[in-house]
């Protein structure tokens, strides 16, 4: 299986999750079995309440399952302790909030460091800010370094938390509902950064409730109650690039009837 | 393990929150200032006390004409002229414990030299006096029991009367014309400085008591007071009670009726005076526990709501990798720095608040070390705890959990 492992990024052995609630269980995934390969970018669908966040939370190394297998990167990390948790969160996964998570009065060069101090490595600040500096450009935000959040717009902020996932070259790429709060534009300019970080190999998961955006995946992945209930390839992918272009057209001219006089 | 990058962290934070960091650090000063400054003036007011009391001398008896007591009414010290030069040398001749003993008369006069005057009390004395009360010259020497004897026109004066009318002139020897009398000054007195109640006690003209009473005070034999020294501190209490029973006799005071004199000694004095310093004392400290205290809740106040603010903070610094412990750590390292900063910017401010009150008091300041760590201590404690104490909790949740709080 050594070979099979190495092209897999993430797989899942009937992982469930329970939350007990006074006397009452939910039982928010009920054994799912998943896997994706590296390269992948797969989109997590289903009604409110099916279990997305609950199962990107296990994916992200957030909370642990209740029973079930996770293995990362071929590791086994389902009996990972705390500690061992918060480095695998730290060295192979990038995480994307529906609210952005930044640090507010904080800029956004100092955001995207975050991860860099609690790794394993030392960086001088000069280090620090140099590598920020490239990821947030990578973001298509050069020269917004200095920006505090409450200084950018919702995409720009959105970005910042891309490129804050980025910084450590994460394996997997993981994200709830990132365009939840964005207009539709700026939900389509994400997607075209996902798909070209996409592109340049990372694996990306993300949840969304729009099948549109979905449709920027190779794969959606649909849930209900804690279960799988389909998963298949996307047939019309959306290219990000395509759809910007198109809504960068003036719109179609309406012509008015001339009125005579 | 990665202290460097913590701090750097912790610094970050302390920065981004500006505000919130000085008002923390302002309850630390406040708490820190308060006691320092508060316990140091206690302090300088009782020594100023102490300092006074033993300038009374040692195993003093002071005897005031007038009762306190006579049907209830308080004529006050001095206030009935009962004592005459017969019964302070009763006292000389009768009471053997008693060594020194110093007849008192008081007024006030113009003291005129050259084109100079000056107005300025003026004292009648023994020649004891100046041993009684360890009064000591800085310059000449005391009138002699002689002087007392013959009424000479001689006398002793302070620092200021000096310096007022003859400016940095030698005086000794020099003439001063008190009520139009000439008086030649034997001696100049060390200075004192102010008293308790502000008096100048520099600001003043000793002389034997007979020439106050004949040349200053136009005759009379009453005295407004008599002051009395024993042997020892165990001659105190029976001396005292001689006393009494002599000049009772003297004054044919019946049995059940009142004394018309006071007799105190200096215990009872000393004891009422620090008694007053001990409630003043009390009440700073109890100033400065309450401004601790108040300082302490704000601090308490700050870092609950900023840990509970930051538990968001928290959740998104243990996504993107943080240990619990890297978490506990900066909020450490926030909470020592600001206690330190505020602690020392504290002290100073106590220090300085305590100097200038003193300055302005003519009071010894006194600083106690005690007053400083404790007050220090007692801050520090309060910021690291209620900083600390939240963090550790917050570090301990799930990072989900802290991250879905609202
Ligand atoms: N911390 C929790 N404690 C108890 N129950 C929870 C908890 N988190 C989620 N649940 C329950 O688990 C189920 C799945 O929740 P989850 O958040 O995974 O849904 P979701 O698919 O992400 O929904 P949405 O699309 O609305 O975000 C829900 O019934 C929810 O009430
Ligand atoms: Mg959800």
């Amino acid at each position: 299986m050594a070979d099979s492992s190495a092209a897999v990024a993430v797989r899942l052995e009937d992982v469930q999750k329970t939350y007990r609630t006074g006397e009452v269980d939910v039982h928010a995934v009920r054994g799912v079995s998943l896997e994706i390969a590296r390269g992948e970018f797969v989109a997590l669908m289903g009604s409110s309440g099916s279990g997305k966040s609950t199962l990107m939370n296990i994916l992200g190394c957030l909370d642990r399952p209740t029973s079930g297998r996770y293995f990362l990167d071929g590791e086994d990390v389902s009996s990972l302790d705390r500690d061992q948790l918060a480095d695998v969160r730290n060295r192979k996964l990038g995480f994307v909030f529906q609210n952005f998570n930044l640090l507010a009065r904080t800029s956004a060069l100092e955001n995207v460091e975050l991860p860099l101090l609690y790794g394993p490595e030392r960086l001088s600040n000069a280090q620090l800010r140099e590598k920020a500096e490239r990821v947030l450009a990578a973001v298509g935000l050069e020269g917004r370094g200095d920006h505090h959040p409450s200084q950018l717009s919702g995409g720009q902020q959105q970005r910042v938390a891309v490129a804050r996932a980025l910084i450590n070259d994460p394996e997997v790429l993981l994200a709830d509902e990132p365009t939840g709060n964005l207009d539709s534009r700026t939900s389509v300019e994400v997607m075209g950064i996902f798909q070209d970080l996409n592109q340049k190999g990372i694996t990306i998961i993300m949840v969304t409730h729009e099948p549109d955006i979905a449709s920027y995946a190779q794969r959606n992945v649909v849930m209900r109650d804690g279960r799988i209930v389909s998963d298949r390839a996307v047939t019309r992918r959306f290219d990000a690039a395509q759809e910007l272009e198109k809504l960068n057209e003036p719109a179609p001219e309406v012509v008015e009837p001339t009125v005579q006089t | 393990m990665r202290v460097g990058s913590t701090f750097k962290i912790a610094l970050r934070a302390l920065r981004r929150n500006k505000l919130r960091s000085a008002l923390t650090a302002l309850g630390i000063i406040i708490g820190v200032g308060a006691v320092i400054a508060m316990v140091s003036i206690g302090n300088g007011a009782k020594a100023q006390v102490e300092a006074q009391i033993a300038g009374l001398g040692e195993n003093v008896i002071l005897i005031f004409s007038g009762s306190t007591t006579t049907s209830g009414i308080r004529t006050g010290w001095g206030g009935a002229g009962t004592l005459k030069i017969e019964d302070a040398e009763a006292i000389r001749r009768e009471i053997p414990a008693v060594t020194l003993v110093s007849e008192e008369v008081v007024s006030t006069a113009q003291v005129v030299a050259g084109s100079q005057n000056w107005f300025t009390r003026v004292y009648g004395e023994s020649a004891d006096y100046f041993d009684l009360r360890q009064w000591a010259l800085a310059d000449g020497a005391p009138f002699t029991n002689q002087d007392v004897r013959s009424a000479n026109k001689v006398c002793v004066i302070g620092r200021t009367t000096a310096t007022q009318i003859f400016g940095s002139e030698d005086v000794v020897g020099q003439v001063l014309r008190v009520k139009n009398v000439p008086f030649q000054i034997t001696g100049v007195l060390t200075p004192k400085g102010l008293s308790s109640q502000g008096t100048d006690q520099d600001d003043i003209v000793i002389m034997p008591y007979t020439s106050a009473l004949k040349r200053v005070l136009g005759g009379g034999t009453t005295l407004r007071n008599i002051n009395a020294q024993v042997a020892g501190p165990r001659d105190l209490g029976p001396a005292k009670q001689q006393i009494i029973e002599l000049l009772r006799q003297r004054h044919n005071i019946r049995e059940g009726r009142d004394d018309d004199f006071t007799v105190r000694n200096q215990e009872e004095i000393a004891a009422a005076q620090t008694a007053t310093t001990e409630t003043m004392t009390q009440l700073l400290a109890g100033v400065a526990v309450i401004s601790l205290v108040v300082g302490g809740i704000g601090i308490m106040n700050i870092m609950l709501v900023s840990v509970t603010e930051r538990t968001r903070e928290i959740g998104t610094r243990m996504a993107v990798g943080a240990h619990g412990r890297d978490i506990l750590t900066q909020f450490l390292i926030e909470a020592i720095s600001l206690s330190a900063v505020g602690g020392i910017i504290g002290i100073i401010t106590g220090i300085a608040a305590a100097k200038i009150i003193a300055a302005l008091k003519n009071w010894p300041s006194l600083i106690s070390p005690g007053s400083i760590i404790g007050a220090f201590l007692v801050s520090a404690a309060v910021g690291v705890f209620f900083g600390f104490y939240p963090a550790r909790k917050a570090a301990r949740l799930d990072p989900i959990d802290a991250l879905r709080y609202e």
